[in-house]
C-alpha cells in the first residue's frame, strides 16, 4: 500500500512539472502586453522599456522560461501588477476560502448523491428512480448562476434567512486565523457563534455549486449499484442470508462506489472551475473572484498562479482519488504494480 | 422414523414477464431423507436452478407466487422463507470465481453470514472457521481468513465457500452444479471432498448437475427433470443402470461414455413460454402415443424407490431413436 501511494505521488510529479512549462507558454500567447497594461495608456516607449527590464520581459523567451521555473518552484510567483503586492500572499489569503467552498459542496454532493443513487438504483424504475432523474437531469442542466440568484431572492431577500453574501457578518468579524478555513478557525478558537454564522454564509454558496457534482455522483452511483446487483455474488449473498439492509447498503455499495469515487476526483476540476461563477455572485472572497479580477486587469502573474496553485489541488485530490480507490478495492493497488 | 429434511411437494412455478408466462416448474415432487443425497439433473432450461431458487427462497422476480410446498425440517419456507431457514440451508454455488465479492476479505463475508445466524461470539466464529478451512483442506487456515477472494485459486475458492456453506452447521446443504467452473483434476477433488464431508459429517445434501457421472459419485438418489417436470426417479445406480423413462434412457444412451458414437436427442428442450400439452417430452419421443398429448402421465412407482412418469416404460426404444 506504501509502495502504491509513492508510486502514485511520484507520478503526480511529472504533471505538475508539465503544469508549470505549460503555464509560462500559456502567459507568452494570451493577447495583451502585460507592459503596456502596467504603464498606462501614457506611457511612452522609453518607460515601457523600463518597466520590460524590471519584470524581466525584455530577456530571451528561454531565460525567462528558467526563472519562471525557478521562481515557482521556490513559491515565488511575483508581485501583482495589478495591486503591486506579492501574488502568493494574496493567494494564500484567498485559497482558503475557495477550499472552504467547494470541499463543503464536495461533501453535500457526496453524501445526497450516494444514498439518492443507491435509492433510486434499490426502486429501479420506480417513482423515486424518476424522481431522481429528474433532479439529476435538472441538477445538470441548471445554471448556476440563475440558481444562485435565485435562492438569494428567495431565502436572502424574501425570507431573510439566509445571509446574501460574504463568509462571516462585518459585525462578528473573522475569527483569529489559523488555517484560514472559517468553519476550523472558529472552532480552533472556540467561537460557537463565528461557527454558526460562517455555516450559515457557507449554505447558499455551497448549494448552489454542489449541484452539478450531486448529479453526476447519483447518476454513478445509481448505474453502478444496478451494475453490481447483476453480479452472482450478490444472489451469492441473498441466499446464504445476508441482511437485505447490509447487503445494500455495504455489500453492493463498496463494489458500485469506485466508478463513484473516480468521478469525484474528476468533478472537483469542475467544482473549482465553477466557484469561480458562485464566487462573484456571493461575494465570496475566494480564488474564483481573484481570478476574475486578474482577467479583467490582464494581471498574468496573477493568473499564472491560480492556474498553478489549482493544478496543484487538483493533482493532490487525485492522488487522493487513487489512494481512496485502493482502500476500496485491494486489486486496485495490486494491479498497478 | 424422523421427518425428512426437505419435503418438495407438487411445486409450480410461474415466471411472469412482459413475454408472458413461463410455465418454468410443474407439479416437482421429491423427498431428501435425513443424511439423503439427492441428485437433480436435466438439461440446461429444465428448472435446475429454479428449483433451487426455490429452496433456496431467492425465487426472481415475476415468480413471487410458486403454488405447492417446500417443507423444511416440516415446516413451510416456499412462501414464507423464515430467517430461521436461512444459514441452516447451507448453499455452494455453481462458479466460485463470480460467488465471493471481491473488494471484501473472504473471511469477513463468511463472519457476515454467521454473524446473523450462527450463535456465539466472533471469537468464536472465527475459529469455527479455520477449523472449516483446515476441514476443507485450505492452505494456511489461519492466513486465508485476512486473504481477499482474488488471492485464491478456483479450487481453492470452492473449497472455502464449501466451508461457508457449512459455516452455520446447516440441516441441509445445496450445491448448484459445484465443479462445472473448475478444471478437471480439480473438479476430481472438489468431488472427493464433497463425498467426505457429507460421510464425515452425515450431511444432507441437494445437488444439481446436468452430469450423470458427478452425480452418480456424490448422490444416492436422483430426479431426473425434464422442461420443468420429474420424468424419473430413483436409487441412482439402479437408474443408471435400467433407466425407465424414455428420456432418462436416450439422454444415458447420448453420454459420450456409453454411446458408440457422438448422438443426440432429436429436437430441443422447448420453451418455457410454450411447453407442449400433456407429456412434455412427447414432441420428441419415438414411444409417443396421442394419448401422451392430451394429458400428463402420473408418476406410477416401479418399487424399490422408483418412480417413472411413463406408461411406456417397459417398451424398447427403437434402434433408430437418436440421431
Amino acid at each position: 500500500m506504501a509502495f502504491y501511494i509513492a508510486r502514485r505521488l511520484l507520478l503526480a510529479l511529472p504533471a505538475l512539472l508539465g503544469l508549470v512549462f505549460l503555464t509560462f507558454v500559456l502567459s507568452r500567447v494570451i493577447p495583451g502586453d502585460p507592459a503596456a497594461t502596467l504603464a498606462g495608456d501614457a506611457a511612452t516607449p522609453a518607460q515601457l522599456a523600463e518597466i520590460r527590464a524590471q519584470y524581466g520581459l525584455d530577456r530571451p523567451i528561454l531565460e525567462q522560461a528558467v526563472i519562471h521555473v525557478r521562481q515557482v518552484l521556490t513559491g515565488d510567483f511575483g508581485r501583482s501588477v495589478f495591486s503591486g503586492r506579492p501574488v502568493a500572499e494574496e493567494i494564500a489569503q484567498r485559497l482558503p476560502a475557495t477550499l472552504e467552498l467547494t470541499f463543503a459542496a464536495l461533501l453535500l454532493s457526496t453524501l445526497l448523491g450516494v444514498p439518492l443513487g443507491l435509492v433510486a438504483a434499490l426502486n429501479h424504475n420506480g417513482p423515486v428512480d424518476h424522481l431522481v432523474r429528474v433532479l439529476s437531469v435538472g441538477g445538470l442542466a441548471m445554471a448556476s448562476f440563475w440558481l444562485a440568484i435565485m435562492l438569494q431572492l428567495f431565502f436572502s431577500m424574501e425570507l431573510d434567512i439566509l445571509p446574501l453574501r460574504g463568509r462571516v457578518d462585518v459585525e462578528i468579524g473573522m475569527p483569529p486565523l489559523r488555517t484560514g478555513l472559517v468553519l476550523l478557525d472558529s472552532l480552533l478558537a472556540g467561537r460557537g457563534d463565528i461557527f454558526v454564522d460562517g455555516a450559515l454564509h457557507l449554505v447558499l454558496p455551497a448549494v448552489t455549486l454542489c449541484l452539478p457534482g450531486l448529479a453526476t455522483i447519483a447518476r454513478f452511483t445509481r448505474s453502478g449499484v444496478l451494475e453490481t446487483l447483476q453480479k452472482d455474488f450478490v444472489l451469492y449473498a441473498r441466499a446464504a442470508g445476508y441482511g437485505r439492509v447490509r447487503l445494500a447498503a455495504i455489500y453492493v455499495l463498496r463494489n458500485a462506489v469506485n466508478m463513484v469515487v473516480t468521478q469525484i476526483g474528476l468533478l472537483f476540476g469542475a467544482l473549482i472551475s465553477g466557484a469561480v461563477a458562485v464566487e462573484a455572485i456571493f461575494d465570496w472572497p475566494g480564488l474564483g473572484t481573484y481570478a476574475v479580477q486578474a482577467i479583467l486587469s490582464a494581471d498574468y502573474k496573477a493568473l499564472l498562479a491560480v492556474t498553478l496553485v489549482v493544478g496543484v489541488v487538483y493533482a493532490v485530490v487525485n492522488v487522493l482519488v487513487d489512494v481512496a480507490q485502493a482502500l476500496i478495492d485491494p486489486r486496485v493497488a495490486e494491479d498497478a504494480r | 422414523m424422523s421427518i425428512p429434511v426437505l419435503q418438495v411437494q407438487g411445486l409450480d412455478v410461474e415466471l411472469r414477464s412482459e413475454r408472458g408466462v413461463a410455465r418454468i416448474l410443474q407439479d416437482v415432487t421429491f423427498t431428501i431423507p435425513r443424511g439423503g443425497t439427492v441428485g437433480i439433473v436435466g438439461e440446461s432450461g429444465c428448472g435446475k436452478s429454479t428449483l433451487l431458487r426455490a429452496v433456496l427462497g431467492i425465487l426472481p422476480k415475476g415468480a413471487e407466487t410458486p403454488r405447492g410446498a417446500i417443507l423444511f425440517d416440516g415446516q413451510d419456507i416456499l412462501t414464507d422463507h423464515a430467517a430461521s431457514a436461512r444459514g441452516r440451508i447451507g448453499f455452494v454455488p455453481q462458479d466460485p470465481y463470480l460467488s465471493l465479492n471481491p473488494v471484501f476479505r473472504a473471511g469477513d463475508q463468511i463472519l457476515e453470514i454467521m454473524r446473523r445466524h450462527a450463535p456465539g461470539s466472533r471469537a468464536d466464529h472465527k475459529r469455527k472457521i479455520v477449523e472449516l478451512f483446515r476441514a476443507v483442506q485450505l492452505p494456511d487456515p489461519e492466513g486465508a481468513l485476512r486473504k481477499y477472494p482474488h488471492q485464491f485459486s478456483g479450487g481453492q475458492r470452492q473449497r472455502l465457500l464449501i466451508a461457508a456453506a457449512l459455516a452455520c452447521d446447516p440441516a441441509l446443504v445445496v450445491a448448484d452444479e459445484p465443479t462445472t467452473a473448475l478444471d478437471v483434476t480439480t473438479q476430481r477433488e472438489i468431488l472427493a471432498l464433497l463425498r467426505r464431508l457429507v460421510a464425515e459429517r452425515g450431511l444432507s445434501l441437494l445437488f444439481v448437475t446436468h452430469d450423470f457421472g458427478v452425480l452418480a459419485s456424490v448422490c444416492q438418489e436422483v430426479t431426473v427433470l425434464y422442461a420443468g417436470r420429474v420424468a424419473e426417479s430413483g436409487p441412482v445406480r439402479a437408474v443408471l443402470d435400467t433407466p425407465r423413462h424414455p428420456y432418462t434412457r436416450m439422454l444415458l444412451a447420448c453420454h459420450p461414455d456409453r454411446a458408440a458414437d457422438l448422438a443426440g436427442i432429436p429436437g430441443t428442450v422447448p420453451a418455457a413460454t410454450a411447453q407442449p400439452s400433456g407429456c412434455r417430452f412427447h414432441p420428441r419421443c419415438p414411444l409417443a402415443q396421442p394419448s401422451c398429448a392430451a394429458a400428463a402421465p402420473p408418476m406410477q412407482a416401479l418399487g424399490e424407490g422408483r418412480a417413472v412418469a411413463c406408461p411406456w416404460y417397459e417398451t424398447p426404444l427403437p434402434e433408430t431413436a437418436l440421431a
